[in-house]
């Protein structure tokens, strides 16, 4: 195990999920031109397929499952692109990764943000 | 002779340039963080660097997994704002410093830094954010600026030593430029944060203090923190700050601290922002004699 899947709620985008990830960032990284966003748009399904993604990263993203994506090397600058082509910010995104809403989410970065207390190591976490 | 004279580091979140560029600056959620950010746009008048060096990363924007350099350096003539997916920036060209990039590029190698050298990219907000917070909205950038790209998406980044001793190469490779040029290196990114997982949101304003101090009055200390605990304890995206040391690297032993600013939050992240200047009692023949 390396040291830093201690860590929870954490998927570290390492050389190993950036090679299992690569043909699913290309996708992400595809939404940067407004052909493909369109084209990606009318058949959501016909697009993703054509990059050579496995199964289980077809159905993640077909499912806006960020953090399975993650999981499966999705990396969160890539999977931006999909954020703003659904027309939803980083912060929207990162509280649905989350499991909050975006108003709690929202409301916690006001209040000085998630703390570090119980989330430093699966071990001991408290506090997801 | 060529001097570095000062860095400046600040955070570069998105967020903070859409909101210069949509006229939010006022607004309640954001003018305590640009109050905090008068100070330099003042400091700067002042100051009038000729050159900054800005070290930034690019998220997916002029490097995808295409490429991936570890250290690039901007030796083109003009760098422009990058499409990220919803425009380009209403922001000035970046021009570069060719001449200048050159020597830079020649005396890093030379020095052991195997740097990538990039003559054609866009620049994403990464590099551009920080030009607004300090100059506002010009017409033109006041200066020019050489880009200094370096990877902390995909891990691992380079070490915080092999960043800090990168900024001390950086300072011999100006002071060894012949003509006379006031210089900054800026270092942007941080301060704690994470975007991603369900552990997104994630801020540690004591990691960021302390970080602060060891940056200005221990640096070699802060070079020392490791991969894991800026993991751990400042978010996945709180690694950024490697790129922090290469600013401070660049200036002498002991500095001054002229401006220091935090502010929580920005989106999803902490922002912190210093102007460090060398202290002249330390700048003397022979501080710089550690570059190797």
């Amino acid at each position: 195990m390396k040291e830093y899947d201690d860590i929870p709620g954490t998927f570290v985008f390492d050389a190993e999920r950036a090679r299992r990830g690569y043909h699913l960032n290309k996708f992400c990284m595809s939404l940067m031109r407004a052909e493909n966003r369109t084209a990606f748009k009318a058949d959501e399904e016909k697009y993703v397929r054509s990059f050579g993604m496995s199964e289980e990263q077809v159905q993640s993203v077909l499912a806006r499952d960020w953090n399975r994506m993650l999981d499966l090397g999705g990396n969160v600058y890539f999977m931006a692109k999909v954020f703003f082509t659904d027309g939803i910010s980083v912060q929207f995104a990162a509280a649905q990764m989350s499991g909050m809403t975006q108003e709690a989410y929202a409301q916690m970065m006001l209040g000085g943000g998630r703390s570090p207390d119980g989330n430093r190591h699966k071990s001991t976490q408290t506090n997801g | 002779m060529a001097e570095i004279f000062a860095a400046l580091t600040t955070s570069h979140v998105p967020a903070m340039g859409a909101a210069v560029d949509l006229g939010k600056t006022k607004d309640a959620y954001w003018s305590p963080l640009f109050a905090g950010y008068e100070f330099a746009k003042h400091w700067i008048q002042e100051a009038k660097p000729d050159v900054i060096i800005l070290v930034y990363n690019d998220h997916a924007t002029a490097f995808c997994l295409d490429m991936i350099p570890t250290f690039a350096l901007g030796c083109g003539a003009q760098f422009a704002p990058a499409d990220e997916g919803w425009g380009r920036r209403p922001v000035p060209i970046v021009h570069g410093d060719p001449e200048l990039a050159a020597h830079i590029a020649q005396s890093l190698i030379l020095d052991e830094f195997d740097m990538t050298l990039v003559n054609e990219m866009d620049v994403d907000h990464g590099l551009t954010v920080p030009l607004s917070m300090v100059f506002g909205q010009p017409e033109a950038w006041p200066c020019k600026v050489i880009p200094l790209a370096v990877n902390v998406v995909q891990y691992p980044p380079p070490t915080g030593n092999r960043c800090f001793n990168l900024g001390k190469a950086l300072r011999k490779a100006v002071a060894s430029y012949d003509r006379d040029l006031r210089v900054m290196v800026w270092g942007t990114g941080g301060m704690s944060h994470q975007l991603q997982g369900p552990r997104a949101g994630l801020i540690n304003s004591d990691f960021d203090a302390r970080f602060m101090d060891m940056l200005i009055d221990t640096p070699e200390a802060a070079a020392k923190i490791p991969h894991i605990e800026y993991m751990r304890e400042s978010g996945t995206e709180g690694i950024e700050l490697v790129m922090w040391l290469i600013a401070r690297g660049a200036l002498t032993p002991k500095v001054r601290t002229v401006r220091r600013f935090y502010h929580v939050p920005a989106s999803n992240t902490a922002v912190g922002h210093l102007i460090l200047e060398n202290d002249p009692d330390a700048a003397v023949p022979g501080s710089v004699a550690a570059v190797g």
